[in-house]
């Protein structure tokens, strides 16, 4: 039985470190783009970023003023059981937004839609958003924030089989440009594509291939890898660097996550992880040890399954292109 | 990474329109002195509704809501500050330069050039741009004291203002100069051409989006 406490002490460790550390991965991604970056002014702005992560880590401040809007996945072992259920769980990742914006301090960014009613603490109706999955085995919870910005960078649209791939690449092109220029998206970003599913769920899949998966990570299906690559390489041959000026760095990585969807049509997301990635995870076994890392493990063989039934290990399971 | 031709300046608060004609778009900016957060919480109050500012605010309105805390025994807690999309605050501009006596508005994302000739020009002001636009590290580092905060209980803490006494506060792009060209506006049309090339032989989505256009030189802002 995983004590409730620990959850609660872990989620608020995870909170500071979502909004301070920067990621490996997406820091590599980033020194790899500003080695090629030619555009002088696109060059400055992402030199000032990593100045501005290390300052983030030495003063322990937040990176971004802007907190983006704070939301939580959680990945259960499917042996895990936590004392006070589920239920308490969401009591305590909300305390431990709420105790994490007044301590770290982050910006109190929620508000009701309506009557911008603000509890300065981030959490209201619906919020933070707690997503979750499973694992078919393990007694370990996975707890992941994920602090994503933006108000600019995502869309949507319903795209049908006859627009094909070439459909596909113009409205990645559309919504790099559109949220691109003047830099609204903070770029260079992590950009996620979700591809099938229904409106919701590809709105769903887009946003954890941006926010759940690493830099440099890549699609099970070869075909989807590639057409992942080919996904950043046109991003970066746009023409438009970090704030929108010339140069070549508006994707760090591309990732596609897919959805089986409705023989008509090919619906499509897009979104954008800012140049404030923020993320961070950790798994608290049974006994309230926490461990943490920056790779969420979201996507899994498991959570891709194709079949009716889930394959024994070793069976193929994944489905690739035919 | 080729090494950097850009121009650095470090400007005094408050600065004459002496300074400010000096300013070109592209240049880097530090700041020493006040600077003060107001967005459209403070401008609906003060230009709609005719309430009276604060005193000593400075003449730099930064748009802003920090990453904040007011403690139980009231000490003011300012970790990131990270500028907000200034363009949906344009409405409000003229009636607040006259009103609020600022000639340098930091922000971003900018405004068009349209705007700059409208309502900043006439008022001697220019846009500084913040940098990334992520840099609230850097940004919080650079404000020595937290001054005040105003109308925090009716506005909230986002809302609310900000005062700030700074120092080498920056890094800041000078987006909007006093004759009103616009930074972004002229990196836009370098990188149009591109853009019409890599569109070229691909075909629109089958099913169109009402109002939607083809005009790739177009702007969401
Ligand atoms: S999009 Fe990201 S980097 Fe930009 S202001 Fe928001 S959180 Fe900060």
């Amino acid at each position: 039985m995983i004590p409730i406490s620990d959850i609660q002490t872990t989620a608020e460790t995870l909170m500071a470190k979502a909004a301070i550390e920067i990621p490996d991965d997406y820091l590599g991604g980033l020194e790899k783009l500003a080695d090629t970056e030619s555009g002088e002014l696109s060059a400055f702005v992402i030199r000032a970023m990593l100045d501005n992560y290390k300052a983030a880590e030495e003063d322990r401040r937040a990176m971004c003023g802007d907190t983006g809007t704070p939301r939580w996945y959680v990945k259960y072992g499917n042996d895990a059981r936590i004392e006070g259920g589920p239920a308490a769980l969401e009591g305590a990742l909300r305390r431990a937004t709420a105790n994490a914006t007044h301590n770290v301090p982050l910006r109190p960014n929620r508000v009701h839609p309506l009557w911008r009613t603000d509890h300065d603490n981030n959490v209201g109706i619906n919020a933070p958003e707690i997503e979750y999955t499973f694992n078919p085995d393990g007694d370990w919870v996975d707890l992941i924030t994920v602090h994503k910005g933006g108000l600019f960078g995502s869309d949507y649209r319903m795209l049908f089989p006859g627009d094909g791939i070439d459909g596909i690449k113009r409205f990645f092109l559309d919504t790099c440009v559109a949220f691109g220029k003047r830099g609204l998206a903070c770029q260079p970003a992590i950009v996620g594509v979700g591809l099938g599913g229904s409106k919701d769920a590809s709105m769903v899949l887009g946003k954890q291939a941006a926010c759940l998966r690493t830099v440099g990570s890549k699609h099970p299906d070869p075909k989807v890898a590639a057409l992942e690559e080919e996904l950043r390489l046109l991003g970066n041959s746009i023409g438009m660097g970090a704030m929108g000026f010339m140069g070549s760095s508006m994707v760090v990585d591309c990732n596609i996550e897919l959805g089986y969807c409705h023989t008509g049509g090919m619906p499509m997301s897009v979104h954008m992880f800012c140049l404030s990635s923020r993320r961070a995870v950790a798994r608290i076994y049974a006994d309230g040890r926490a461990e943490f890392r920056t790779d969420p493990e979201w996507f899994t063989d498991y959570s891709r399954r194709p079949t009716v039934e889930w394959a024994a290990e070793g069976a193929p399971q994944t489905e690739a292109a035919e | 990474m080729t090494e950097s031709t850009l121009k650095t300046v470090t400007l005094d608060l408050p600065v004459t329109t002496e300074d400010l004609s000096k300013l070109e778009i592209g240049t880097i900016v530090y700041l020493n002195g006040r600077v003060f957060t107001a967005r459209e919480g403070v401008y609906k109050r003060v230009v709609e509704d005719g309430q009276k500012l604060p005193a000593d605010l400075g003449s730099v309105n930064f748009h802003c809501s920090p990453a904040a805390a007011i403690e139980a025994d009231g000490t003011l807690n300012v970790g990131a500050v990270t500028a907000t999309a200034s363009f949906r605050f344009a409405k409000w501009l003229d009636g607040w330069f006259k009103i609020s006596g600022c000639n340098v508005i930091i922000g971003k994302g900018g405004m068009t050039s349209e705007i700059y000739r409208q309502s900043f020009v006439p008022n001697n002001a220019v846009y500084l741009t913040t940098v990334g636009y992520g840099t609230g590290a850097l940004l919080g580092r650079g404000i020595e004291t937290v001054v005040a905060a105003h109308w925090v209980e009716d506005l909230g803490l986002a809302q609310a203002i900000w005062v700030f006494d700074c120092k080498n506060f920056g890094p800041f792009l000078v987006e909007g100069d006093l004759q009103g060209n616009s930074l972004f506006e002229r990196e836009n049309a370098k990188i149009a051409g591109n853009i019409e090339k890599l569109y070229e032989g691909t075909k629109s989505a089958t099913l169109r989006r009402y109002g939607e256009t083809d005009d790739k030189t177009d702007e969401v802002i």
